[in-house]
């Protein structure tokens, strides 16, 4: 397909601004004499050309999407239209604070909402994804570890069944990561956690349940190691889709959390973005937290703390997206709520149960919200990889379960498949996976060459990444 | 796979090749087929130190990276850049492929010859 | 009460049955009951999706809309194309996830390759990444990317944007990286200051064109002294500015950066807003999160894929210099569709209407009474200084239905024009602020 570039023809263009109805002013020397190229199209062209690259986007809207540790549910319209509505879109983000008491209010419910939904005290809307909610988190205990002039505490502890991007987080606020190995169950080792801390221990990043998709039973231990060795936890909120309404991190021993709320909140992840990645907090973690918040009774107004860690982006966060996931919890209220997290698990366990006669689990037990499939086995007898199984998968217009994580399983897909999918769309796919599974002992070939239904074959990566072309020539 | 005669080997899966009190340092054959398609490298800069079984550089295939240690104490005196360019020369030929020359060499590990590599390679499997 | 579960309960006891359970009791009977939640939480009743609406449609009506928007300050109303609006409200671009998957994903890949050509074409830089959460954190992230072992200060001009220079700040907190502000002087960064603060420490300088008063500074001998002591540069730009102004890449930056919510997002508050990056090839590896690449399938078609993932947080884990992961790829694409809908006539046109604009209302003020505070060249933004406190003055424009500029001091105004502003707006606000200033 062409690129927008190509289909540009001199001349061409949209009728958008009026001629200009002051004199015209002329910045002369800080002028550019640079090119610029943008593609001049008429507002045909440009429809088309973006109703094309539409069509050769794979959305949830567009079928089943069980991409482990993503949460792909359906995305509400009503939060779509409601994040719309003028009088959230058309605020300035520096107006008086009289003229934005709705925006205020809309952050304030949607804190005190999902505080109540965690366990915590407090809630920064400021980070604008889970891994800047993460990084938010572990400068939050910095900043306590330092207001104790306890500065010896340098290292964090990451099991490896934490999720993938903790370690980046916590080395990007300065620690030491101290990878703890989990036992042979998928939990982590309470022997191995107990030689890991000291003085020296700032705090533990984990995510429960993990991210092989089991619930860690010992957490209230793990939570006792940390805390009594002077180290803060820290819950990473990818996984919450499978217990809200039910646990809670404040109860599990938490001190810090992020969320997902395009995960579990349920707004469209956009093609990659933007997300929005709440940091929350117990009581005496709040004053160190981002940004501002809005407080008040009657009138609410946007208040910062002198020990605030500062600001991790501009103004208060991806607001809309707040609005969105306020729009969701208030629809689902607390029926709904552990509703969703029940039915992401039964889905997911019923996957499971009707696949694991022919596809090994990495860990054989009652799963939560996903559950990892290891084909290890299966490459070895018949030389079809977890690659190989995934792209199959999308002849059969399904969107491939995430491969080859968690690292700790070689061959791995990892599937979710969300509360927001019919018994019907659970049916088709596990059908799908058998009949891939009988194509690999038979025609293990086969599976390599496919897929063969999608617009582009299995691109060249190697090339790609070795001479990269990472724009167009104009 | 090859295991060329007159090379040293450590355990890290690197090949050492002495020449006038200096070490050239790459990967084997068996890395790099372990690695698969390797798509950039990171070398150190002349001149700074390397230090006996600690990273020296990396490399990338299209969705990992690994380490390269080094099997000597020393200075690097040289580093290889047409790797930079085409780090398939890599997996193409990695006995030629070298990473960086070493001088001043301080310490060095137990090297294996080429028929123990080859015996630790495959146990590897 | 709402839901969006699609299994009816009969349905879901069926399942149940069929994988040996009673009941969800059994589905989470391994959870400790210690951790479990007693009785239910203390959240509101589920809604139906009219009830939903109204109540948030009644919070949304509780804000203010102005009309007439003369503030800017890190946030522009600029004019919205409907196309935009409609194109990325397409329901796969909205709800696909990061494009992992090439062979479904060549739309919003393909997307992303033209938006990075496009910001490249904007800042006449060689490389651009798929983009980061907002202008605050590229700017945040920039100075990462110049951090050697050897040269680690990082400097920042105070005539940045406060919200950008907090950022920076928090950041580098974070990485252990000392951060200096290079004061100012007379709405410019003090380069004598700047000359001082420059040793062989110093791994960057971020400076704002045009900064946070809309003035623009000497970019030229800025990177001059700079790039002498050895560290790289960093501008922070408007990209609809860059429409008529001078690239980061002629005045010889090495990073360029800004807030794309001018091209196409709508104020929302405060975000979701677009954070750009782009540099030189020199230094493309050092770009945090995604990029795309263009390459072809085993049959030599054109194919487009997430590449150079190797520096990434998910591989590099713990040596990785970003964290990043979820970008505001949908924000790329408004921004990409609002390039296409503008072309280059438009956009230059846009910036040509908010320069000459915000001159004309400079002028009006000044007639009215409101003096420049800075005699300098500036683009579509400029501080005035008030007779009296400047508190009335915008309360008596709120009245009006107008969004006077940011108070910036107790007689201090940042004011901002764009194409969306008027001869017969900016005319009002004139005579209004006469009015109130004559009292």
């Amino acid at each position: 397909m062409k690129l927008i570039f190509e289909e540009s023809r001199e001349g061409r263009g949209c009728s958008i601004l009026p001629p200009c109805d002051v004199p015209e002013v002329s910045l002369g020397e800080y002028e550019r004499k640079q090119e610029l190229h943008l593609p001049e199209l008429a507002e045909t062209d440009i429809s088309r050309h973006y109703t094309k690259l539409a069509n050769r986007t794979h959305g949830v809207n567009n079928g089943f999407y069980p991409l482990g540790s993503c949460t792909m549910k359906y995305n509400p319209k009503v939060n779509e239209e409601i994040a719309s509505l003028k009088g959230f879109t058309g605020i300035h983000p520096l107006q008086p604070e009289h003229t934005v008491q709705g925006c205020l209010k809309v952050l304030k419910l949607a804190e005190e909402l999902l505080c109540e939904i965690t366990g915590m005290d407090g809630m920064s809307f400021q980070p604008a994804a889970g891994a800047h909610g993460e990084f938010t988190g572990m400068l939050l205990i910095k900043a306590y570890h330092e207001s104790r002039n306890d500065t010896k505490r340098t290292k964090m502890i990451v099991p490896d069944s934490a999720h993938g991007t903790n370690p980046a987080s916590a080395a990007m606020a300065g620690f030491t990561v101290v990878n703890v190995p989990s036992g042979s169950d998928g939990c982590v080792d309470l022997e191995k956690l107990r030689e890991a801390v000291g003085d020296d221990t700032a705090g533990l990043m984990l995510t429960n349940p993990n991210t092989v998709g089991l619930f860690d039973k010992n957490i209230l231990e793990i939570t006792e190691i940390i805390h009594k060795a002077g180290g803060l936890c820290y819950y990473d909120g990818a996984n919450l889709n499978a217990v809200m309404g039910l646990v809670r991190p404040g109860d599990m021993g938490f001190d810090v959390i992020h969320l997902n709320l395009h995960k579990t909140f349920s707004t469209p992840h956009g093609g990659g973005g933007p997300g929005s990645g709440p940091c929350g907090c117990k009581d005496f973690l709040i004053p160190f937290l981002p940004g501002k918040r809005a407080e008040g009774e009657e009138v609410l107004s946007l208040v910062g703390s002198e020990k605030s860690i500062g600001n991790v982006k501009a103004f208060y966060g991806n607001f809309l997206v707040v609005v969105k996931a306020l729009s969701y919890i208030l629809t689902l209220g607390r029926e709904g709520i552990p509703e969703a997290a029940k039915n992401a698990v039964l889905n997911a366990n019923y996957m499971m149960y009707h696949l694991k006669d022919l596809y090994d689990m990495a860990y054989d037990e009652i799963c939560m919200h996903e559950f990892v499939m290891d084909l290890g086995r299966l490459k070895k007898e018949t030389g079809a990889s977890a690659m190989d199984v995934a792209k199959a998968l999308l002849d059969y217009g399904i969107h491939p379960p995430t491969m080859y994580f968690p690292l700790i399983v070689h061959e791995a897909l990892m599937v979710e498949p969300t509360e927001t999918e019919s018994r019907e769309t659970l049916d088709e796919a596990i059908q799908a996976f058998r009949e891939i599974y009988e194509t690999a002992t038979k025609n293990a070939e086969e599976l390599h060459q496919c897929p063969k239904t999608t617009t582009i074959g299995r691109p060249d990566e190697v090339k790609a990444a070795r001479h990269p072309v990472l724009r167009a020539e104009l | 796979m090859n295991y060329p005669k007159e090379l040293c080997y450590v355990k890290s899966h690197e090949w050492v090749k002495k020449e006038d009190g200096t070490v050239l340092i790459g990967i084997t054959d068996y890395a790099q087929d372990a690695l698969g398609d390797l798509v950039f490298v990171n070398l150190p800069e002349v001149g700074d130190e390397v230090v006996m079984g600690e990273a020296f550089a990396d490399v990338e295939s299209v969705k990992a990276v690994s380490d390269v240690y080094s099997p000597v104490s020393g200075v690097v005196k040289e580093i290889n850049e047409a790797l930079l360019d085409q780090p398939e020369l890599i997996n193409e030929n990695p006995y030629e492929a070298w990473f960086i020359r070493v001088e001043q060499i301080t310490e060095e590990e137990e090297y294996m010859n080429a028929e123990e590599y080859q015996e630790f390679a495959e146990s590897e499997e | 009460m709402g839901k969006y579960v699609v299994s009816t309960e009969k349905e879901q006891q069926e399942m149940l049955r069929s994988i040996g359970m009673e009941s969800f009791e059994d589905l989470f009977g391994h959870i400790p009951e210690e951790v479990k939640i007693k009785g239910e939480l203390n959240l509101p009743h589920g809604r139906s999706e009219l009830e939903t609406f109204a109540k948030m449609e009644e919070l949304s009506e509780e804000n203010k809309v102005f009309r007439h928007i003369f503030r800017g300050a890190g946030a522009y109303s600029h004019y919205i194309p409907s196309a935009v609006k409609s194109i990325v409200a397409k329901e796969e671009f909205v709800t696909a996830y990061t494009p992992y998957q090439a062979e479904i994903s060549q739309g919003i890949l393909q997307s992303i390759f033209e938006y990075q050509t496009m910001i490249c074409e904007l800042t006449g830089m060689e490389v651009s990444n798929a983009s980061v959460y907002d202008g605050a954190s590229a700017a945040a992230e920039a100075t990462a990317m110049c951090r050697e072992r050897k040269r680690s200060r990082v400097l920042v001009s105070a005539t940045a944007n406060p919200e950008v220079i907090k950022t920076i700040k928090t950041y580098c907190h974070g990485s252990n990286t000392p951060v200096t502000v290079i004061p100012e002087k007379d709405g410019e960064m003090d380069l004598d200051l700047l000359k001082e603060a420059l040793d062989s420490e110093t791994a960057c300088l971020y400076v704002q064109q045009p900064n946070f008063y809309g003035i623009l500074e000497d970019c030229d001998k800025i990177c001059a002294l700079v790039h002498e002591s050895g560290a790289k540069l960093i501008m922070g730009t408007n990209p609809i500015a860059l429409g008529i102004l001078k690239t980061p890449a002629e005045y010889g930056a090495d990073i360029a950066v800004g807030e794309g919510q001018p091209l196409g997002m709508p104020l929302s508050f405060g975000g979701p807003y677009l954070g750009y990056m782009s540099t030189t090839k020199a230094m493309e590896r050092k770009l945090p999160g995604r990029i795309v690449g263009e390459t072809t399938d085993a049959e030599g078609r054109r194919a487009f894929v997430l590449t150079l993932q190797a520096r990434e947080q998910h591989i590099r884990r713990e040596k990785a210099s970003s964290n990043i992961c979820s970008n505001e790829a949908l924000c790329a694409l408004t921004a990409s569709v609002y390039l296409s809908v503008m072309g280059k006539e438009g956009l230059q046109k846009a910036a040509r209407q908010c320069t000459s604009k915000a001159h004309f209302l400079q002028g009006k003020l000044s007639e009215a009474g409101l003096t420049l505070k800075y005699e300098k060249p500036f683009f579509h933004e400029f501080v005035t200084c008030t007779p009296i406190p400047a508190g009335e003055i915008l309360d008596k424009l709120e009245e009006e239905g107008i969004l006077g500029g940011l108070p910036i001091g107790e007689k201090e105004i940042l004011w901002c024009a764009t194409e969306k502003n008027t001869r017969e707006e900016m005319e009002k606000v004139a005579v209004l602020v006469k009015e109130v200033c004559g009292r």
